[in-house]
């Protein structure tokens, strides 16, 4: 390698911003700025500092953290410290759309503009703000469509006491205000040299403030721009559960039977009770939403937690595996791919070590499942991690967070380091013997990042582009290594497979949907595979004029109201021609322009593609403008250019290099071949 | 003569290519055994001296039982594999990728890239006058050469010889993302600000003649380039022992521009900033 870094210096802020995630630089080699004699009779970095380079993405948000954007110092001393070329590291800062490389002010609000919040009247709360003159960026789904139309304030460089900035025992996460906020206690702090590196908890408190407000009205918006610190508390993450905290009901108000689940003996008090919310059945994967603490790992335990983690360590790897396979599960990332394969795959590769990754990236417009289940019940991923972990035969986990939410980042981080505390995560997890641990990635702003590969890019500190596969991550994923990439949906669904047994869990699998848009009780939903479509609008309250509904998310596809038979299993709904994807069950009635919708899909494909592979990168661009041709039109003037989304489409679908691409033309077919949007 | 040292033997493989049984070395892709076999798939970010990114998607070929198709350049053929090379699902996947090329960059200066868009029946047009472009003025900060996005498909090739494939100077990438992301050096700045050694190997790759030497950039916009009436002579660099091949381009007796031989066993078509741009020596006439 042959590096140049430039001339440019950090400020001392974006020296401290970075110093607190590598720490302190040992040599004028790393980029201290006095040379000692020492410097000059030994060379060190080479190998060692490029092999932190998956510190790059985290030193990237430490700087746009501090100072709110990039500077061309603040990324050259970056790039000093790791060893990483320049360019490339532009390159990576400049993918995401979280960073900025050009000054602006420390304060951002990213207001949603993304289809839920569309249909909800996001348009609506732009013009006020326009009209108010408060300055925001129009953002792609914050995955807050339960309580939409939503809002994210980031304020760079908050301000905090700086003798505590070299304290060599920093406050933990938990003390950080958004953890006040959140209700959570004060954590044990986290030593310097703490053996998870990268984290941003690591040597000084936040240098973020981050504040969600949804539903957010112009009014609200402006009282949040102008003083973040008076913003309302969030609503807690248990009411976007609507069935949350009532008891079984076999039989749903409408008279047909749906499966029942037995009931969890979670025990516990519910702290939300919806009486307006109909419940079929019992919950699996939310029963402990608003029932526990999820700042405690003891209410957790007392919850029934890491009763799982108990039996695998009973069973042995290989009989972990066994059950996963036995219990049918399939991936809930959209691709529905067996995870007992998956995870025999990645056990038996002869390469070393392997890998866990989690991929919480959240990114699909309309869905939050995987948010709630992480602000709600933390401890439940890290245990699965854990049990994930144990089975592949894997002694680090990686959980790639999206960079929109910050509860669920601080949570997690607050989980993990309790756990680590308490001997649940570490060299000797529960006196088995079996070591693991977990590390925190923050993504910054890309869809294309929920693409397993692409993911690991994005850890790796590379660009978040999507790899060719085959090699498949089971043989060659993270940093090269055989790797089980799992969403959170899927793994904490593990726990109840270990905890019943594969064959009770069979019986009573259930699936997660983010209902959202124009229904009564927009929210998480938990339904026992087999229930219909129409079953889960009951639920919901649907809406007096249904137009139709988008099932899967952007990537998915629409269903017309008199579809709604379809059972929502992956097997049903490829039947009838759709998919259940993300989960995402976007409701629009007859209030909705779909020319809009349409537009705003295309848009988000557009703007989410990589730029990688010729087929995304122009057939999007190409795609979106013939939607625009033809938003006003119908019939014949419409036709020539439907033709071509046809043919644009059909080549987008099978050249693409990844998913984003192969499926960015989906929902828009769907429209035209099923709804007739455009007759 | 040029050398060709032997690499060691490779067990061969059978797999069905267009219906007809081919054997190929292991590690061969489908791409190798289409040009053994005489079949002429057409390539763009695909360099006989890198390992192609396969971002440009003009190879793809139908694996039977893939739900997608594959890109012939990077997928290793497999035993018992069934390759259509020529179906209908490739033609048309090939068609439209030339057309969202074509009209959305400058392909002016790509070898063959006319042929095959007549060749595949691909109208670049029909996306209409309002079609979004890169429409960039070429980037002229140096005397040795010129950067010019309106041509560039972001094949990733200057990036890998750039980088860890060949020079590790890793003075390009690519920035920003989706239709904005460019090629660029850091902080985007100019080429003399950056960390750039000139060596022009990224010039030596380039599909699209987006980089070009300064010198036939200026020619081909005064009108007197004619590459018909060019030479090429394939020398040995003088300035010192490593003895590259330098293959010079002479137009009415000057050298204006110099590249490498690819299967070169010792630079595969790569030079330093003297072999590439160092000639004047030859020809000064102040």
């Amino acid at each position: 390698m042959d590096l140049r870094f430039g001339d440019s210096k950090p400020t001392d802020d974006e020296r401290r911003a970075v110093d607190a995630v590598l720490g302190p630089p040992e040599s004028a080699w790393e980029g201290a700025d006095d040379r000692s004699a020492e410097d000059l009779r030994w060379a060190r970095g080479g190998r060692e500092a490029r092999e932190r380079r998956d510190l790059l993405l985290p030193g990237l948000h430490a700087l746009n953290d501090r100072v709110g954007w990039i500077s061309e110092g603040g990324l050259d001393y970056l790039c000093r410290r790791l060893t990483v070329p320049p360019a490339e590291a532009y390159g990576v800062a400049t993918f995401y759309a979280m960073f900025a490389v050009r000054p602006r002010p420390a304060q951002v609000l990213h207001v949603c503009t993304d289809l839920t919040c569309a249909a909800r009247g996001s348009a609506a709360v732009t013009a006020g703000l326009e009209a108010e003159g408060v300055a925001f960026e129009p953002s792609p789904c914050l995955g807050l469509c339960e309580r939409a139309p939503a809002a994210l304030l980031v304020r760079a460089g908050v301000e905090r006491d700086e003798g505590q900035a070299h304290d060599p025992a920093p406050p933990g996460p938990g003390s950080s205000l958004l953890g006040a906020l959140g209700g959570q206690a004060p954590t044990a702090a986290r030593p310097l040299n703490s053996a998870v590196p990268g984290g941003t908890t690591r040597g000084g408190g936040p240098t973020r403030l981050a504040r969600v407000i949804a539903p957010a009205t112009v009014g609200a918006l402006a009282g949040v721009a102008r003083n973040p610190e008076a913003a309302e508390a969030e609503a807690p993450a248990v009411m976007a559960v609507p069935q949350a905290g009532h008891a079984a009901r076999p039989v749903r108000p409408g008279g047909r039977v749906v499966p029942t689940l037995p009931q969890t003996p979670s025990g516990g008090t519910p702290t939300a009770l919806r009486d307006d919310c109909p419940q079929p059945h019992a919950l699996q994967l939310l029963r402990r939403v608003g029932v526990v603490d999820p700042g405690s790992v003891d209410d957790y335990r007392a919850h029934g937690g890491y009763a799982a983690l108990r039996r695998a360590f009973a069973l042995g790897p290989a009989g972990v595996i066994r059950e996963v396979t036995e219990s049918g599960l399939v991936g809930r990332g959209g691709a529905a791919f067996p995870t007992g394969r998956k995870w025999q795959a990645t056990a038996s590769q002869p390469d070393a070590p392997h890998y866990v990754v989690c991929n919480a990236d959240e990114s699909e417009p309309g869905t939050f499942k995987d948010r709630v289940v992480m602000e709600g019940d933390p401890y439940a991923l890290v245990e699965a991690m854990t049990v994930a972990g144990y089975a592949v035969g894997a002694h680090r986990g990686y959980l790639y967070i999206r960079g929109e939410y910050p509860r669920a980042y601080e949570r997690l981080t607050h989980a993990i380091d309790e756990a680590r505390a308490r001997g649940l995560l570490g060299d000797d997890i529960l006196g088995s013997g079996f070591a693991f641990d977990i590390e925190m990635r923050r993504g910054a702003g890309a869809y294309i990042c929920g693409e397993e590969t692409a993911l690991f890019n994005s850890i790796e500190g590379y660009r978040g582009e999507p790899r060719s596969k085959p090699p498949f991550p089971v043989e060659k994923g993270l940093f090269g290594k055989p790797t089980a990439a799992n969403n959170v949906e899927t793994l904490v669904n593990v726990l109840p497979i270990l905890t019943q047994g594969a064959e009770a869990f069979r019986a009573t699998e259930t699936k997660l949907f983010c209902v959202s848009g124009n229904v009564d009780r927009p929210g998480v939903y938990e339904l026992p595979f087999g229930a219909t479509l129409d079953e889960l609008l009951d639920l919901a309250g649907r809406p007096d004029t249904l137009r139709a509904v988008l099932l899967g998310g952007a990537a998915g596809g629409f269903v017309r109201p008199d579809e709604l038979d379809i059972p929502l299993t992956f097997e049903g709904t490829r039947a009838a021609g759709t998919t259940l994807g993300s989960g995402v069950v976007l409701v629009l009635d007859e209030s909705v322009d779909l020319p809009r919708i349409l537009l705003r899909i295309a848009e988000f494909f557009r703007d989410e593609s990589c730029g990688q592979c010729v087929p995304c990168r122009v057939g999007t661009v190409r795609q979106e403008e013939a939607l625009h041709r033809i938003k006003d039109r119908t019939g014949e003037a419409a036709a020539g250019d439907i033709a071509l989304l046809r043919e644009v489409g059909q080549a987008l679908r099978d050249a693409s290099i990844c998913g984003l691409g192969q499926t960015a033309w989906n929902a828009v077919e769907s429209a035209i071949d099923r709804l007739g949007v455009y007759k | 003569m040029t050398t060709v040292p032997l690499a060691p033997p490779r067990r061969l493989l059978e797999f069905t290519l267009d219906d007809t049984p081919v054997r190929v070395p292991e590690g061969a892709t489908i791409l190798d055994a289409c040009r053994a076999a005489g079949k002429d798939v057409p390539t763009l970010c695909h360099g006989d001296t890198l390992t192609p990114k396969n971002a440009c998607r003009v190879c793809v070929v139908e694996v039977e039982g893939a739900r997608t198709l594959a890109p012939a350049c990077s997928r290793l053929a497999e035993p018992g594999m069934v390759v259509r090379t020529d179906t209908e699902r490739t033609r048309h996947s090939r068609k439209v990728v030339l057309e969202l090329l074509a009209s959305s960059v400058d392909l002016s200066t790509t070898p063959r890239a006319a042929e095959w868009i007549k060749g595949y029946g691909a109208e670049p047009d029909r996306f209409g006058p309002e079609a979004r472009r890169l429409g960039e003025e070429p980037r002229v900060d140096n005397d040795l050469y010129v950067r010019d996005y309106d041509k560039c498909i972001l094949c990733y090739k200057c990036v890998d010889a750039c980088g860890d494939q060949w020079q590790n100077s890793f003075a390009i990438s690519v920035t920003g993302r989706g239709f904005d992301a460019r090629i660029a050096v850091e902080h985007d700045g100019p080429l003399t600000e950056s960390a750039c050694v000139y060596c022009g190997n990224c010039i030596e790759v380039c599909p699209t003649g987006a980089l070009s030497f300064k010198r036939e950039f200026d020619m081909r916009a005064d009108g007197s380039w004619d590459e018909e009436a060019q030479t090429e002579t394939t020398t040995v660099c003088a300035y010192c022992g490593v003895g590259c091949n330098l293959t010079l381009h002479v137009q009415d007796n000057e050298i204006v521009k110099v590249t490498s031989p690819h299967d070169n066993p010792v630079t595969h078509g790569n030079l330093c900033i003297k072999g590439r741009f160092g000639f004047q020596h030859v020809q000064n006439r102040v």
